[in-house]
């Protein structure tokens, strides 16, 4: 079938993070910083991908400005014409830093609130993990670059939303994405403690209509659903393999950033083999592309266009096959793991259902060591 | 339509940028979450919201380019939507 070229490319400079947070999208395997790619290598991945039609990078992690070459490696892709945009949890960054990531030519930095709930209840009280975030909001905005934030919401803060929305208007910010966690990585060990209830969520969900209505185009707001709740699956980008990229700290290349839990599937390297190879005629890329692979429901289903099917990696975490329709779907033979699950998160008894925001349960499971505090180490960056 | 509006300058929405992309020959326009692969007269006025045009030489501009003399409407129409969607600064 005709390979379309990609647009994106996401790379997870590194994932060593300051933080740990439990619903950490990372893959619970983390690769280790002996193993990240060199600045010459991420170099020669630019070069390859902007031969390969993607015009634009975002620069992730773990925390991406860990890496003292992250302005070099921003320099040389504007240089080859790509839109950069950075996401950093803004931890341990210093005005100094900001500014030179402006001067190396940053088209966009987002910074994420990562709340969990004792630092989000620090951040609207006010204490230093607040203001290390806000001073580097006002940095980034003093850089003259458009704030850009975005949450995690998951059943420990969500109950928060409307206070998180006035903090990140108050620090000015254009545009605020509200993302309920998908359950990928750390976040699917720990989804018990982390998918909201139905009437958290939908009382959540009224907070969000009626902030955007009072910020309108001050602050776009934009809202997602964790799909748990929906009744189908959420579509697989543009389908797999046909917009986009990630590319791992050592060099692995997925076709989306969650894919790496995908255990039964062999991704190829940069450090063997070229991006547009990988792209192109990797067993990997190939194996999801299009609607052959589909068996019944989506095989027939008119949906399939429209949704690809569903997530691949939620697929491959809850059947054991990541060929199978994705079971949020209705119309899947394993949509009661979805059901039941979420009647457990319901039921009146849930241990989660009585905690008060604020209130870490002892039993997530963190990348790194464990921290009960949100976390926030002083490595400068 | 006031004549006000018609002599501001526009500008694209910060960090909005524009590329013609050459693997794909057409025009992109770039934003952080975002590219919009645009169509040929959707990138003729992008190019033109260059902060210092006004939006009365931007029609101007490209009624001449199409040689077309009732443009107006149409582009006023475009830019007011690219307005809404953040691609340019609000001009009204
Ligand atoms: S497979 Fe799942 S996680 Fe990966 S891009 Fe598709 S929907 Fe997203
Ligand atoms: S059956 Fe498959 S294609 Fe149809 S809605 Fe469900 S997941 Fe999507």
């Amino acid at each position: 079938m005709e390979v379309a070229i990609p647009y994106a490319l996401t790379a997870e400079l590194t994932h060593r993070c300051p933080l740990h947070c439990a619903y950490c999208s990372n893959p619970v395997e983390l690769s280790r910083r002996e193993h990240e790619l060199s600045t010459q290598d991420w170099m020669n991945v630019w070069e390859e991908a902007h031969d390969l039609g993607i015009v634009q990078l975002h620069l992730t992690g773990g925390e991406p400005l860990l890496r003292p070459d992250a302005e070099q490696l921003i320099r040389r892709a504007r240089e080859l014409g790509f839109f950069v945009n950075v996401i950093t949890s803004g931890v341990g960054v210093t005005e100094k830093r900001i500014r030179q990531l402006a001067l190396a030519g940053v088209d966009s930095i987002q910074l994420s609130v990562q709340a969990p709930t004792a630092e989000l209840a620090d951040a609207i009280a006010g204490s230093r993990a607040h203001e290390s975030k806000q001073k580097a909001a006002q940095w980034i905005r003093a850089a003259g670059l458009p704030l850009h934030m975005n949450v995690v919401l998951h059943r420990q803060n969500i109950d928060l939303v409307e206070d998180i929305i006035e903090l990140c208007a108050s620090w000015g910010a254009e545009r605020l994405e509200l993302a309920n966690t998908q359950y990928y990585g750390w976040a699917y060990l720990n989804r018990q403690h982390l998918l909201p209830a139905k009437a958290q969520l939908a009382a959540a969900e009224e907070a969000y209509t009626r902030a955007k209505e009072r910020f309108g185009q001050q602050m776009e707001l934009i809202w997602v659903i964790p799909d748990y709740y929906e009744e189908f699956p959420k579509p697989c980008m543009g389908g797999w393999g046909s917009i986009s990229m990630t590319v791992t700290p050592d060099g692995k290349v997925l076709p989306c950033t969650a894919a790496s839990s995908i255990r039964t599937m062999k991704f190829d390297s940069v450090k063997e083999k070229t991006l547009k190879w990988i792209w192109e005629e990797s067993a990997a890329f190939n194996a999801y592309r299009g609607q052959d692979w589909m068996s019944e429901p989506c095989r027939s289903c008119e949906h399939r266009f429209r949704d690809f099917g569903g997530c691949r990696c939620q697929a491959y975490l809850l059947t054991g096959d990541s060929g199978q329709a994705d079971p949020v779907c209705q119309r899947s033979p394993h949509h009661h793991m979805i059901t039941e699950f979420i009647s457990t998160m319901n039921a009146e008894d849930h241990a989660g259902a009585s905690a008060e925001p604020g209130e870490l349960f002892p039993s997530y499971a963190y990348r790194g060591r464990p921290v009960m505090n949100g976390g926030i180490a002083g490595e400068n960056i | 339509m006031m004549t006000e509006e018609l002599s501001k300058q526009l500008r694209l929405r910060r960090p909005a940028r524009l590329k013609f992309d050459e693997a794909r020959q057409t025009d992109l326009l770039l934003l952080p979450e975002r590219v919009i692969r645009l169509n040929p007269t959707a990138g003729a006025i992008l190019w033109l919201c260059d902060g210092e045009r006004t939006v009365n030489q931007i029609i101007e501009e490209l009624q001449t380019k199409y040689n077309q003399t009732d443009l107006k409407a149409d582009v006023l129409d475009f830019l007011t939507q690219a307005a809404d969607r953040g691609w340019v600064e609000t001009w009204k």
